[in-house]
């Protein structure tokens, strides 16, 4: 890595102790020695084993089910089920006044995705708890599924989810989020080639080392330790209280180092079922996620369609922009439509457009609910931006990194959603990556500067 | 049927922080009895190093060495709100609220010492070393050992601080989507150079060269370290990743790393990481948050390079060899 201190000299003080210097990190030694303490390292006596039994239809009713022969069976310590559930329908974003509630902890009547938790068995061994969860007897009506965004969105679709009673998010904007800028159909009527173009990704895991999980222990004082690998202590916490109805002050969470989250560790499932399992048995709870669970029954990156249209001149301005972007929720909220507005506020890009037309649709479809990941609304939208930019480039003959020069933003341009763009560094960027790539672009692009025009 | 070169640019930028803000985070410092500070989070480290970096931050505000700083976090007992480590906010929003609470204790133990040296808090400056002088006469001096002594034992007072990061939150408005999505953005430029076996669809990134301005490298090591493995991620979202490979259908999702592939030692591209600073205006010590739009350029810049090689648009992700051999008939005169 290379630190090239010569860009923005004039806006850094470089006379600072500690800031700046490659101090080595404290917690490498313990790392590469293995002395780091994960949740998983601890080990509590009496302490049971939690598996989900979980639904083999991607859409079901559930006429009924039967947990007699797995409570029969040896070292099984107790069985649960929606009822058992204080709080069951819930959503992790009604923290900050984002709802509905609209997904269960348990399934209840029906299951939205196949791999929904419908019942869960605590017993003394791991292997007791597997084989009892296979005695479940769940009877299922299988129900028409929909998985394909465009079919959900249709108005004979199949309902995904009743708390929201149609197959998408609304927002207070409506159906979709939106930002409107300038007059997009004078910029097309305007433009020397009007270009359109779908792109689409599939889902996408975020392979931790370290599975989702934790441990939770009752304490004498009627308190409940819970060990986790969340990525966030009293968001978790929080909603846990809400779920189980349980005062705050009962709960005592303990993270520590995390063995990779990328944005998997934010959603709020194990923690509050294996503190009632804890709080229903008495006795200390491990729930963690195999790595079958992890790739399939945790939430992935959403996958998302994004039709970008755009109205480009010959000398390189791109002078209208149209996006709409669909983001695959799964069937729960969970933080989907967070990223879909994020997404709205990402686009168009870094690139100045007089005229921008952005609606950004959360849709709800029979698949493993997907939230948050490493560049969350933003990475799958950056893939289409960027090929459509390189295509526009080629449509009118220009070399793509010279056509992205002509369209970077700078200080002071005025966003799509009405901000004044401040601290750009897109075009020193594009400079040092010329030289870097030995990829020539013209003089007046190398001399060009983020600071405002006339600055 | 051949081996075919290609190369491929974007250009990105990526908003630092919970987005349209309203996602808060608290420290609290205090010193030790011999002058060692403890920083207090409920911050989560996800071995990206966090608390390295917090110590890095107090230390350099307090001006004392980062060894003399610990940091306990992700205790809710202990541990003060912090809303997570999610959406490139770490450094930013905890660093920020360590920085004001750093600031508080700095200055309860300027006044310790200027009671101790006779002279007023104003006038005295940290030599980044442990030690405590008066501005323009460094003979007279105190270490920071002794002004904790003199604090807990002599003088009755508690060498702490409070530190509280919130950027208000921002609501869209319904017609317009005028908003303020985030205080500031990190950029980027990737060039990749890919080659691209038109008979198997097997794609290999030779290069990749990443630009990144970041706000500042609070430490250039762990700067590295996090943008050299958001490098390695992006090349594996474009060729490899999902678990629906072929989505919307939902079978063949992979259950273990046999069968969801991500690149191993032997795909690694040749990777160069530059680094630009352009301080952010409330970043502490002007950083911005690099974490998750460090593995976005990669993936449209070998997208780009796979079409320079061989003339095909891949639009779909992941950009597999069926979808790349499958387009070359498409294309192929009958």
């Amino acid at each position: 890595m290379e630190l090239r201190k010569s860009y923005f000299a004039d806006q850094r003080k470089d006379d600072l102790h500690e800031i700046g210097q490659p101090r080595p990190r404290s917690d490498s030694p313990g790392h590469v020695t293995g002395k780091t303490t994960y949740f998983a390292d601890r080990n509590f006596p009496g302490m049971l084993h939690l598996k989900m039994v979980r639904s083999p239809h991607h859409h079901a009713r559930i006429r009924s089910i039967d947990t007699s022969e797995a409570e029969k069976h040896p070292g099984v310590v107790k069985v649960l089920t929606a009822k058992d559930v204080p709080h069951n329908v819930y959503t992790i974003l009604i923290l900050i006044q984002i709802g509905p509630e609209d997904e269960t902890v348990l399934a209840d009547g029906k299951v939205r995705w196949k791999g929904e938790a419908v019942v869960a068995v605590l017993a003394e061994t791991e292997r007791a708890a597997q084989e009892a969860a296979a005695k479940v007897k769940v009877d299922y009506e299988v129900l028409p599924a929909v998985f394909d965004m465009e079919e959900a969105l249709k108005p004979d679709a199949p309902i995904v989810n009743e708390y929201h009673g149609r197959n998408y998010y609304l927002y207070d904007s409506g159906e979709c989020r939106k930002v409107r800028f300038g007059d997009v159909e004078a910029g097309f009527a305007t433009a020397d080639h009007v270009l359109e173009q779908t792109y689409q990704s599939s889902p996408i895991e975020h392979a931790p080392t370290e599975t989702t999980g934790c441990i939770v222990a009752p304490e004498g004082n009627d308190r409940f330790t819970c060990y986790t690998n969340t990525q966030a202590m009293f968001f978790t916490l929080d909603n846990a209280s809400i779920i189980l109805q349980m005062p705050g002050n009962k709960l005592h969470f303990v993270g520590g180092t995390v063995g990779g989250g990328f944005g998997g560790k934010v959603d709020v499932i194990v923690e509050p079922i294996a503190i009632l399992g804890a709080k229903l048995t008495g006795r200390p709870v491990c729930f963690v996620y195999s790595r079958e669970e992890e790739m399939q029954i945790s939430s992935p990156r959403a996958a998302e369609k994004v039709v970008i249209k755009d109205g480009v001149m010959n000398d390189g301005r791109i002078v209208a922009r149209k996006v709409t972007g669909y983001t695959d929720a799964g069937a729960y909220s969970r933080h989907s439509p967070y990223g879909a507005q994020k997404g709205a506020g990402h686009y168009p890009g870094p690139y100045t457009i007089p005229n921008v037309w952005i609606d950004t649709y959360c849709v709800y479809t029979n698949r493993t609910p997907s939230s948050a990941m490493r560049g969350f609304g933003v990475t799958i939208g950056d893939f289409a931006l960027e090929v459509q930019m390189d295509k526009l480039a080629r449509l009118i003959g220009m070399d793509p990194l010279e056509f992205r020069f002509i369209n970077a933003y700078r200080d002071g341009d005025m966003k799509a959603h009405r901000q004044p763009t401040e601290g750009a560094a897109l075009i020193e960027c594009m400079q040092e990556a010329s030289r870097a790539a030995n990829w020539p672009v013209a003089e007046k692009f190398m001399t060009m500067s983020s600071y405002a025009k006339g600055a | 049927m051949a081996i075919r070169r290609g190369r491929g640019v974007a250009a990105i930028n990526y908003p630092t922080g919970m987005n349209l803000g309203g996602d808060p985070t608290q420290a609290l410092v205090h010193s030790t009895p011999t002058g060692n500070f403890m920083v207090t989070l409920s911050s989560v480290d996800l071995g990206q190093g966090m608390k390295q970096i917090m110590a890095q931050i107090c230390a350099e505000t307090i001006g004392v060495p980062t060894d003399r700083v610990v940091v306990d976090t992700a205790d809710t007992d202990t541990g003060p709100h912090c809303m997570g480590t999610f959406a490139s906010r770490g450094t930013h929003r905890a660093g920020n609220a360590v920085i004001q609470a750093a600031r508080e204790a700095r200055q309860v133990m300027l006044e310790v010492a200027a009671e101790e040296l006779e002279v007023n808090a104003s006038d005295l400056e940290t030599d980044g070393e442990g030690n405590i002088l008066v501005k323009g006469a460094p003979q007279r001096s105190i270490s920071i050992f002794d002004v904790a002594l003199s604090a807990h034992f002599k003088r009755g007072r508690s060498i702490s601080g409070r530190g509280m990061f919130l950027i208000p939150r921002s609501y869209p408005e319904k017609e317009t989507g005028a908003m303020k999505p985030s205080t500031c953005y990190a950029h980027a430029c990737t060039v990749a150079e890919v080659e691209v076996d038109d008979e198997t669809g097997e794609v290999t990134v030779l290069t990749v060269k990443n630009v990144f301005e970041i706000g500042r490298a609070l430490n250039p090591k762990m700067v590295e370290q996090q943008l050299v493995g958001g490098s390695w991620m992006g090349i594996s979202h474009a060729l490899y990743e999902t678990t629906e490979p072929y989505y919307p259908n939902r079978d063949h999702g992979g259950t273990d790393f046999n069968q969801y592939l991500m690149p191993g030692p032997g795909d690694l591209a040749q990777t160069e990481i530059i680094v630009l600073e352009r301080p952010s205006a409330d970043g502490p010590y002007g950083a911005k948050g690099p974490g998750e739009m460090c593995a976005n350029p990669q993936i449209p810049a070998v997208a780009n390079a796979v079409f320079d090689a061989v003339g095909v648009r891949i639009d779909t992700l992941p950009i597999t060899p069926e979808r790349i051999l499958r387009a070359l008939k498409a294309q192929a005169p009958n």
